[in-house]
């Protein structure tokens, strides 16, 4: 069944987000446990403040393309989604998986705190508390808590550093590309020996060695398959980096134990000048992650549940210099298999000039909250009042949006 | 300077552990790691060791060729103008353009320059007597963060560090924020150099120009309040901000045809006119004066003392710092106008920087470039060092954002992080380790910090290079 996501929401107000969807109950079509265990949810940061009227142009809004000025798409340049957005043109992948059904946006989705920080706005998005400095543990940490004991889930951030997202109770593996380990040392035992006692390095270095005997398998199952855009041949310099990013990941998640959860962050979108080349090269590399992860999941993409999302949107008009600053809404992506298919996911509150948020931002319309709570409830089977204690306490003003998985 | 401090009622003495432990201190947490003998020569008199590192002409300069920004400015101009020539011969065809052999050899020249940057930076680091002296440059370094995530800034990045930041490191925080916010590399980093007053007479001539695009940016203005002053909870508003925005028009670049280029110019045309007010200060009609006003207000201010002790406190001791170390730099950056070196002077004088249990976990370039100076040598090539450092997810000059590079155990202690470290430390000592005595070198690196632990698994390694890898990875030489 469809949601019609589209009734007025007043979120800056903090009234409730109204949904108009039969409310079906905590887990009345909860899937089996075993079901249930095939599921996966890979959340991508982009941080910097990804410009959403970049990502999904709203080349069918009459205020656009004065707002916009010398930045601004033409409707012939974008990929059309409906009679208002088209996408960017560099996310051909997301566009071919919209057509199928497998892939939605919500044009104007922000965090609950109005924060034009990178940084506390980041850890807001990440820590999924109402406001900043309000809880020093990621929301996805405090889902792998919850559902250890029903079933415990692992979870995966690839890149070199633990994003605060994942960081919390539960020990979450890291990964990143780089040489296996030579499992004929003995280093690796005598290093867990050495760090028995050590909170910080036992756990970190344990998990790190299960993931990397998990990529080990992870790369010699699986010889690099084409993505879907791979007949065009490869747009960028980093494509090859993105590709393998994604497909490794996949590879990592249809793994017998391998990871439900994964975070990847991808930076950079911090367009104050000379945005649309800059934009450009982001959301090619983002798009190409993204076809890697669709590759590489195979078959099990049809279990997962796929978020982009960026801690602030930019700047409705453009600046001096050819770019935007920071600003409010931005556009969220929604993919995956288990997807249900619709139209724009929240409301779009238009870009009249009555309607920007401070004479400046595109307004926000959807708590990202209501999305993460969503997808966790309906897609990973998180009990609903378990989510509303532990993984999102003081969220009662973002309820959880039903009808997308 | 007694070994107890004051007490407040409630609060716990604190006393100095022994000598031994402090010299091992001095070292590996005020240095940069302990170099073969340098344990030893700080213990006659550890805090000394330190005090007599602090000098007003500021921190030593990398050995490089010492090219300054302007040059380095003119070279990138000369490849943007090789990428424009081939464009137009290949009409306009920019992907084939970057494909053409005199820009690719002008490209690869720039990047050979920014690399060669970095090694002389990395060996200035690993060779240096005065290592508390180079991790407090360090330290300024990824405060004012210039970052190599745009081209022209890579080339820039060593020259700011010199011209901007080492010389003023132990000068008054006022000298080294305005030397920092009217260095090229800053306003280029952090789009100022464009920035121009929507009713300047600039933007007047733009609009006749049918350029409606020229106008106001904010993002110098907002990371100054935000990162490197008062702090994002100082109760500035998104006023404030583009008020101080308006205030920093006309900070700018020389042009080519200009005598200033590549330098810092103050465009008067590019000024927003008319007074501002900024957090309740009030700023009258003074041109170049009405920016630096305004940023010698910022140094002043109360917040900004709070905000960068607490991170100078977090740099240098533990992710969560006692608040007692805090607010005793802060009274002395108050009392002293925010003299660096006397804030220096007061951390070391600080027994809660004594503490004998290391917090902070060392970034990945404080671990490799520990390694280094633990067997007395430098890195021969940035091959052989940049790898690593990408790898562990500090990517030579390339910080991910404005705010530098974290400086919390939990970034840096990822399960993948500590895996490439491994393999590191085992690459590292397949190199070296046959030539050393494991014991002896446990001791050299670790003092009086080194633990039974540690110290039984490096003597009962199986080989020498098992016993290298260890102690590379022991929780003690991880941490400091």
């Amino acid at each position: 069944m469809n949601a019609q996501l589209n009734r007025r929401s007043l979120l800056g107000l903090g009234a409730s987000l109204g949904i108009g969807v039969t409310f079906l109950g905590g887990q009345a079509f909860a899937a089996s446990e075993g079901d249930l265990a095939k599921k996966k949810l890979v959340v991508v940061i982009c941080r910097g403040g990804m410009d959403g009227l970049s990502v999904s142009p709203p080349v069918g809004d009459p205020n656009y393309a004065a707002l916009r000025g010398s930045i601004a798409m033409k409707p012939d340049e974008v990929l059309k989604l409906d009679g208002t957005f088209g996408l960017h043109p560099e996310l051909s992948t997301v566009h071919a998986l919209a057509l199928k059904g497998e892939a939605r946006i919500a044009p104007a989705i922000a965090s609950p705190d109005r924060a034009r920080s990178h940084f506390e706005a980041q850890d807001v998005l990440e820590t999924g508390a109402s406001g900043v400095y309000g809880a020093d543990t990621g929301w996805l940490n405090r889902t792998l808590e919850v559902l250890a004991p029903i079933r415990p889930v692992e979870g995966l951030s690839v890149g070199g550093t633990a994003p605060l997202i994942l960081r919390g109770k539960v020990q979450a593996a890291s990964w990143s590309p780089g040489k296996g380990v030579d499992e004929s040392a003995r280093l690796p035992a005598l290093l867990q020996d050495l760090y028995k006692t050590d909170p910080l390095l036992g756990p970190a270095f344990a998990s790190g060695l299960e993931t990397e005997a998990m990529a080990q398998r992870a790369m010699t199952a699986m010889a690099p398959a084409p993505g879907m855009n791979m007949a065009a041949g490869p747009k960028r310099r980093d494509d090859e980096t993105a590709r393998k990013l994604g497909s490794t990941l996949g590879g990592f998640m249809v793994q017998p134990g391998g990871p439900q959860i994964a975070v990847i962050s991808l930076d950079g979108f911090d367009t104050h000048a000379g945005q649309p080349s800059l934009i450009a090269t982001r959301l090619s590399y983002l798009d190409t992650v993204l076809d890697g992860l669709h590759t590489g999941l195979g078959a099990e993409w049809k279990n997962t549940v796929v978020i982009a999302v960026t801690e602030f949107g930019r700047t409705a008009r453009v600046n001096g210099t050819g770019g935007t600053d920071h600003g409010t809404a931005s556009t969220g992506l929604i993919l995956g298999g288990a997807l249900k298919p619709g139209g724009i996911v929240g409301d779009w509150p238009g870009l009249a000039q009555s309607a920007l948020f401070e004479n400046r931002d595109t307004a926000p319309t959807l708590d990202m909250r209501s999305l993460f709570k969503g997808v966790l409830t309906e897609h990973m089977g998180v009990d609903r009042a378990i989510l509303e204690t532990k993984v999102f306490p003081d969220s009662k003003t973002a309820k959880p949006l039903i009808g997308l998985a | 300077m007694g070994n107890v401090t004051s007490s407040r009622k409630g609060e716990r003495l604190l006393s100095l552990p022994s000598k031994d432990m402090m010299a091992a201190i001095a070292v590996t947490r005020f240095g940069l790691g302990a170099r073969p003998g340098e344990i030893e020569a700080a213990q006659a008199d550890p805090k000394g060791f330190l005090t007599a590192q602090i000098r007003r002409e500021g921190a030593d300069l990398p050995q490089d060729g010492g090219e300054t920004s302007a040059q380095r400015f003119d070279q990138m101009r000369q490849v943007q103008q090789l990428r424009k020539m081939a464009r137009d011969r290949r009409d306009g065809q920019g992907d084939q353009a970057a494909k053409d052999p005199a820009v690719q050899d002008a490209q690869r020249m720039l990047r050979d320059k920014v690399g060669a940057d970095f090694l002389a930076r990395a060996r200035l680091a690993t060779n240096t007597d005065a290592a508390f002296r180079e991790r407090w440059a360090l330290f300024w370094a990824n405060h004012f963060t210039v970052s190599a995530t745009k081209e022209v800034t890579s080339v820039l990045i060593d020259p700011f560090e010199r011209e901007a930041i080492r010389p003023y490191v132990f000068s008054s925080f006022e000298n080294l924020l305005v030397a920092s916010s009217t260095h090229p590399a800053m306003l280029t980093y952090l789009d100022q150099a464009p920035s121009i007053g929507p009713n300047s007479q600039a933007a007047g001539s733009a609009a006749r120009r049918g350029n409606g695009k020229a106008g106001l940016n904010e993002n110098l203005a907002r990371e100054i309040l935000e990162l490197h002053t008062v702090g994002v909870d100082a109760g500035y508003s998104q006023a404030d901000v583009t008020e101080f925005a308006r205030a920093l028009t006309g900070f700018s670049i020389g042009r080519d045809n200009e005598d200033r280029a590549g330098q810092f110019v103050f465009r008067e045309a590019a000024h927003e006119p008319g007074a501002r007010t900024i957090m309740g200060r009030h700023y009258g009609r003074q041109g170049m004066k009405q920016g630096l006003a305004v940023l010698s207000d910022l140094a002043a201010d109360p917040h900004t003392a709070r905000h960068v002790c607490g991170k100078i406190a977090r740099h240098f001791v533990s992710d969560a710092p006692p608040p007692s170390l805090t607010e005793r730099l802060e009274r002395r950056w108050m009392q002293t106008g925010g003299d660096l070196a006397k804030v220096a002077q007061a951390l070391i004088e600080s027994p809660e920087a004594w503490d004998p249990t290391p917090a902070k976990f060392k970034t990945p370039y404080e671990y490799t470039l520990s390694t280094w100076r633990l067997i007395g040598a430098e890195p021969s090539a940035i091959e052989r060092l940049a790898p690593i450092l990408t790898g562990l997810g500090q990517k030579p000059f390339s910080a991910p954002s404005p705010k530098g590079w974290a400086e919390d155990a939990q970034t840096w202690a990822a399960p993948d992080a500590l895996i490439k470290r491994m393999q590191w430390a085992q690459g590292f000592a397949a190199v070296v380790a046959d030539r050393t005595d494991p014991n002896a070198l446990a001791a050299e690196a670790l003092g009086a910090r080194l633990t039974p632990a540690v110290a039984k698994a490096v003597s009962r390694a199986e080989t020498r290079r098992e016993a290298f890898a260890l102690l590379l990875m022991s929780p003690e030489f991880q941490r400091r």
